[in-house]
């Protein structure tokens, strides 16, 4: 099997990812679309370790796995202080960050 | 012997330390404290004058060095006395009268409760000026020239609470300011040009520089003389100056401190020689003043300001002299010394009417005086023959002189200096007459005196702000007061006569300033002649005018020269027009271009910068999907880029 489609399955959840990131105003959804961000740019990096025939790839997404469960601690713990202050959980709710 | 000479100055410093800092303790003394320091200084100079004497013409030179005052390398100031003749000369006169004058203050300012301040005041001057004649370079002459800077605006606003006293104060230390900035870039020339400023080799070595030099210094020490010796055109401040008591008057605006100007051009003269354009200036300068002042002196009824005229007047024939070069400097410097004398004398007679009469200083409420104060009537009589030039007397030596050696320049400027001369002192004889009469004769016009009509346009605030409405009394002043009068009038009376006879003031001062005859187109008999009768028809037209007609109480319209003498000639109206308003233009538009322009710059590229960042500012909405939208957007465009440069 050609791994370039792989790769288009990559491209194709990145884009999903994305555009959920985008449009979508619950906190919760979004951070799953992040993890869906990462877990395709994942699948690259492992498809193109197995294209080169080079392990650098594959350790590399265990490093991007670990940096994804730290981020998802610390987002979670964010979400829900968040959602207990503002009994809310729309990103868009939280924008005081503005002058 | 030397070593006296720093006593001169330390004498007269040392009183105005122990009064100006003793404090109201010293309020009974005062007064004596600081005549006999005035006193002592007199009799060292007495004592160095005596060894001069003693000595060879070529050998009165004394020096005195204390310390170096700046001992860097290539700028050596020390501070060094040199005492020859013409400083000699003029310590005497300093000390002199002014140890007469603070005798007369004793009695003067008896009921002032700042007498002791006042001789403070006056000691400081004395030490000043006489740093100013004995510095032997030029940096010191500054700092004494400063120094009576100083004293006379101090003591001109002795009497603070009138503010035309303080005002006046102030009009003198500025316009002098302007006058001093020329000092100071003579001697920064002087500096570059000949690597010192010490006056033995600056003096030896004027001919080594070229003349453009020399005319740029000399016009600069012009400048400074100008302002000291209230020359055209910073001549404005002397007649305000007369706001000061009047023993200032007579002894620093009159005698001394106002000479200083004839004493540094006479000083500079182996500069000026070289720098024939310079020299000529000095002559213009002091034709011109010595008929202003002669003219202002005409109309003013105020005695105070017609003899402040006067002054000026005088100064110009000195400065006039001075310019002449060799032919002129002698007497320009005897003039000095006998104008001292008769001056002084004038004004403290001026001073002795003021005190009887109530401190009135309008001579229109003056008349028949003579009666009532005799000693003063005779000794002011004895001046005004002397600065009139009456034959025999002081005045008569010396300003004949002068108009022979402004003849003895030689070709059209010289004939044209010298019917200046000779036409001052025409006017010198009408003026001075008209003092005289109006003051000690004529109908007692104090007497009954109506109220005095507001719109008078003679009226002194002075004497208003008084508020004396009672008739006065007039009184002869006290002995100490007429004391320093009668050895004023006997210098007026015998110092010329005492000078000329046998040149023996020619041949003191010869060895420092030079001398030459110059070549005379008219003989010395014709010149006194035509002085004689310039005098004659100077002191007829007084009396025809003052002397058979009764002078009216309130002064009369007058023609238009009048009217403009009475205001100075205009010289403040014309520094108010040109200066002031000058100024205020030059100002305005400085702030305009500020404004407009600097400011423009600046504040436009801060607001520049403000819109922008508002701008950009709106980009921070505080939602998180805009800022993952750049984010992305920004991603995307890097990858694109990045792409785009691999494809090419």
């Amino acid at each position: 099997m050609n791994p370039v489609y792989y790769l288009y399955l990559a491209a194709l959840l990145f884009t999903i990812g994305a555009t959920g990131v985008l449009i979508r105003r619950n906190a919760i959804v979004v951070f799953m679309c992040i993890e869906l961000m990462l877990n395709a740019c994942n699948l690259a990096f492992v498809v193109f370790s197995r294209m080169h025939g080079n392990l650098d790839g594959q350790i590399i997404a265990f490093f991007t796995m670990v940096v994804a469960a730290a981020e998802v601690v610390v987002g979670l713990a964010i979400i829900v202080s968040l959602f207990r202050t503002r009994h809310s959980a729309s990103v868009d709710d939280a924008s005081l960050m503005k002058l | 012997m030397e070593n006296l000479i720093a006593l001169l100055i330390a004498a007269p410093l040392l009183g105005a330390a122990v009064l100006l800092v003793g404090g109201r303790r010293l309020d009974a003394v005062g007064h004596w404290i600081g005549t006999l320091l005035s006193t002592t200084s007199f009799v060292f100079g007495v004592i160095l004058f005596a060894d001069l004497l003693g000595r060879n013409a070529d050998d009165r030179t004394l020096m005195q060095h204390l310390f170096t005052w700046v001992p860097v390398a290539g700028f050596q100031a020390d501070v060094t006395f040199r005492l020859d003749q013409l400083s000699m000369t003029f310590v005497l006169l300093i000390t002199g009268v002014g140890s007469l004058i603070h005798l007369y203050s004793v009695g003067y300012m008896e009921h002032d409760e700042r007498r002791r301040r006042f001789f403070g005041y006056l000691n400081l001057f004395l030490a000043a000026m006489l740093l100013l004649v004995l510095a032997d370079n030029y940096l010191l002459l500054y700092v004494g020239w400063e120094g009576v800077g100083l004293a006379s605006y101090l003591l001109i606003g002795f009497w603070q609470h009138k503010p035309s006293a303080a005002t006046a104060a102030k009009k003198a230390f500025i316009v002098n300011r302007v006058g001093d900035m020329g000092l100071s870039i003579a001697i920064m020339l002087m500096f570059t040009t000949f690597g010192t400023f010490a006056f033995g080799p600056v003096l030896s070595h004027a001919t080594d520089a070229s003349e453009g030099r020399l005319t740029a210094i000399g016009l600069m020490l012009l400048l400074a003389a100008c302002g000291k010796s209230a020359q055209v055109p910073l001549q404005s401040w002397l007649g305000d100056a007369m706001e000061g008591p009047t023993p200032v008057s007579a002894l620093i605006h009159a005698a001394t401190m106002v000479t200083a100007g004839v004493y540094l051009i006479v000083r500079s003269g182996a500069v000026f020689n070289a720098a024939p354009d310079a020299q000529l200036v000095v002559t213009v300068v002091g034709a011109v003043t010595l008929l202003f002042g002669a003219i202002v002196g005409c109309a003013k009824d105020d005695i105070k300001k017609a003899l402040a005229g006067s002054t000026m007047s005088q100064i110009g024939y000195m400065v006039l002299a001075a310019g002449l070069g060799p032919i002129g400097y002698v007497f320009a410097i005897m003039h000095l010394v006998t104008h001292g004398f008769f001056k002084a004398g004038l004004f403290l007679g001026a001073g002795s009417v003021m005190h009887g009469m109530n401190d009135e200083v309008d001579m229109r409420r003056y008349g028949g005086l003579r009666k009532y104060m005799p000693v003063t009537f005779v000794t002011f009589g004895l001046g005004y023959l002397a600065i009139i030039g009456f034959p025999g007397l002081s005045g008569f030596f010396s300003k004949d002189k002068i108009i022979e050696a402004a003849f003895a320049k030689g070709g059209t400027e010289g004939w044209i200096l010298g019917t200046c001369a000779l036409l001052g002192a025409a006017i010198t004889a009408f003026y001075m007459t008209r003092v005289m009469l109006m003051t000690f004769f004529g109908e007692e016009r104090w007497r009954n005196q109506p109220t005095r009509s507001p719109e008078a346009p003679s009226a002194e605030p002075a004497a208003e702000h008084r508020g004396e409405h009672a008739e006065p009394h007039p009184h002869e002043s006290p002995k100490v007061m007429t004391i320093p009068m009668i050895a004023l009038a006997i210098g007026s009376v015998f110092a010329g006569g005492f000078f000329s006879i046998g040149d023996r003031f020619l041949h003191w001062l010869e060895p420092i300033t030079g001398h030459s005859e110059g070549d005379s187109p008219l003989s010395a008999g014709a010149v006194t002649g035509a002085t004689m009768v310039c005098l004659v028809i100077g002191v007829g037209i007084a009396y025809l005018q003052y002397g058979r007609r009764p002078v009216p109480a309130v002064a009369p319209r007058g023609s238009l020269l009048t009217r403009a003498a009475r205001r100075d000639l205009l010289q403040d109206d014309f520094n108010h027009v040109v200066l002031v308003r000058g100024g205020e233009h030059l100002t305005r538009s400085l702030v305009y271009v500020d404004h407009t322009l600097v400011d423009g710059v600046v504040n436009g590229t801060a607001a520049g910068f403000g819109g922008l960042s508002g701008r950009l500012r709106r980009l921070q909405n505080g939602y998180a999907r805009s800022y993952a939208v750049s984010m992305f957007g920004g991603a995307a465009l890097l990858v694109a880029a990045t792409l785009l440069m691999r494809a090419v």
